[in-house]
């Protein structure tokens, strides 16, 4: 069984973002990027299907511009196979990477796309379920476990009240939740065997994918910041500001 | 210009979710439909219609739709939303796994998170866990959104007198079964639409110490939270998570104990009317949104707490 896992490069989740002056983008120059967390968590549940046997082979796959590569480096040295980057310098909204990792699956045909439940960049939870989709596939997403056996996936979901399990059908989509398990370091030996793991680079045109924005950003702002609090001395204190002061008890 | 609000409901009660929605789609216009799609659900129907501002109910009732699996609620979305211009849900985990199925089956982008409608076809949306606010035009012909529900008040559930009309269930999508459901029970309020709630962090310790705030939860009458680390700690469940990722919520009271406030954190809670912050360390980032904050160890503070409420409560 073939396992595709779909990975994004985002500004790392310890740093705190700032608008440009005059609104139009995120300040990313001089600022980490790193492999978005949640598909850190669905590189290592491919890697661990396939030293499990459940899977053959785990192919990580990458849209964006040419620095996506590092990312698919990464993958790579915790334990993916091979590589695919998608690259453009385009803006790619969740829709144009659906359709983008669609038109890969159909070429790649793997029996499990495995990815995050969100990137922590636009925070849009959206790729999974419309790849799954625009496939035609069944879907499991938010994975806090996955079980996969005989043609098909047992999966444990984070919902609103608590857990919530399903089986699906393979070929499915998987999207998976913090819980799923803790991705491995990259160690040096691995980093250097992977950059010796085949990597190709295809292009959006070359899939035949329409990739124009459905949504344009007219305005980007940071959120009004709270007016500064005060330190208390102890408990008594405290109940008494809720109560004379903000009224909310 | 007729606009489609999904329901969330157990196929009894209708969630408050759905309340905060329909607000948001009346910032839209005043012909608002709800679909309440479920299995035995006629009184989730009825309560729909008593919402204040709902025109029409539209009910499909069928065993598939019991238990709300993507492809099934989705295929039946993609169908009704024909006949309209927008499409909203409240971004629970139900919806959030279904809307953007209906928007790629319409071929249309999905809306999330919407916070604020400026017009019929631009929205602001927070990105970077709440760090920054874009504002967004949609060219689509049917717009999906899902929206933050601690954006918009709720709307009235008494008042409506909405038409319910039956529709015709879509046909079964095979390949995925509903095997079982492991749900959190508790006699305190629900987290997302609790007044006030009272989060643990690491600095619990442990679950057992959970006890300590579970006791002046009780006596505040407020939900009990948490923090991504307690979570992952095995503190407590996982639907307990506050958070980016997790629920974003926004009570009138927030009392964040032994979190240390990262940026991850805050982005589920920084919008709640009062926070209190109870941390031993001076430097703890969630000081720096807290309105109220007492610098000390929690395991001495909180029984002082406890024992400062009961007083009050005397008096």
């Amino acid at each position: 069984m073939k396992v595709l896992v779909p990975v994004k490069r985002v500004v790392d989740a310890n740093v705190r973002v700032r608008v440009k002056a005059d609104g139009s983008a995120v300040d990313i120059a001089n600022v980490k990027l790193s492999m978005n967390p949640f598909d850190e968590i669905s590189v290592e549940e491919a890697v661990r299907l396939k030293e499990a046997g459940a899977a053959s082979e785990v192919v990580v796959v990458s849209c964006g511009v040419q620095a996506c590569q590092e990312t698919l480096r990464t993958a790579m040295a915790t334990g993916a196979d091979r590589a695919i980057l998608v690259q453009t310098d385009a803006e790619l909204q969740p829709l144009a990477v659906a359709k983008l990792l669609k038109a890969l699956v159909d070429k790649e045909q793997p029996q499990l796309v495995m990815l995050g439940k969100q990137a922590i960049d636009d925070d849009a939870n959206q790729v999974g379920q419309m790849l799954a989709a625009l496939l035609g596939w069944p879907q499991a997403t938010f994975a806090s476990k996955v079980s996969v056996e005989a043609g098909k996936a047992t999966v444990t979901r984070e919902i609103d009240g608590g857990l919530e399990t399903i089986e699906v059908d393979l070929p499915a989509v998987v999207t998976t939740d913090l819980r799923l398990n803790t991705p491995r370091y990259a160690t040096l030996p691995n980093i250097m065997k992977a950059k010796k793991k085949p990597l190709d680079v295809v292009t959006p045109d070359a899939l035949g994918v329409d990739i124009a924005p459905r949504l344009s950003t007219l305005k980007l702002a940071e959120p009004t910041k709270r007016a500064a609090g005060i330190r208390v001395a102890d408990a008594a204190d405290l109940v008494a500001k809720l109560k004379n002061v903000a009224h909310v008890i | 210009m007729s606009i489609l609000v999904i329901a969330e409901h157990d196929n009894h009660t209708l969630k408050a979710a759905t309340l905060n929605t329909v607000t948001a789609a009346a910032c839209l216009g005043d012909d608002i439909h709800v679909l309440v799609a479920g299995s035995q659900c006629a009184s989730v129907a009825e309560q729909a219609a008593s919402i204040a501002g709902v025109k029409r109910v539209r009910v499909v009732d069928a065993p598939h739709y019991a238990h709300l699996l993507a492809e099934n609620l989705a295929a039946l979305i993609t169908t009704v939303a024909a006949d309209y211009s927008h499409v909203l849900a409240p971004a629970t985990t139900t919806a959030k796994n279904a809307m953007p199925r209906v928007a790629a089956l319409l071929d249309v982008a999905q809306i999330s998170d919407v916070v604020a409608v400026e017009s019929a076809d631009t929205f602001v949306r927070p990105i970077y866990a709440g760090n920054v606010l874009a504002t967004v035009r949609s060219a689509d012909r049917i717009k999906v959104m899902t929206v933050r529900t601690t954006a918009f008040a709720a709307a009235p559930a008494e008042g409506g007198a909405a038409a319910i009309e039956s529709l015709a269930p879509a046909v079964e999508v095979p390949g995925s079964r509903f095997v079982s459901q492991q749900l959190t029970r508790s006699e305190r309020p629900e987290l997302t639409s609790a007044q006030r709630v009272i989060s643990g962090g690491r600095g619990m310790g442990s679950g057992e110490n959970f006890a300590l705030l579970e006791d002046i939860a009780n006596k505040l009458g407020a939900a009990v939270g948490a923090s991504r680390a307690a979570v992952d700690a095995g503190f407590v469940p996982n639907d307990y998570q506050v958070g980016q990722t997790g629920k974003v919520i926004a009570p009138q009271l927030y009392i964040a104990v032994g979190i240390s406030g990262a940026i991850q954190h805050l982005a589920g809670m920084k919008d709640s009317k009062v926070i209190v912050a109870i941390n031993k360390d001076e430097e703890a980032p969630i000081f720096q949104v807290a309105d109220f904050w007492i610098v000390g160890d929690l395991f001495k503070v909180l029984p002082e707490l406890s024992g400062e409420l009961d007083k009050l409560q005397q008096n």
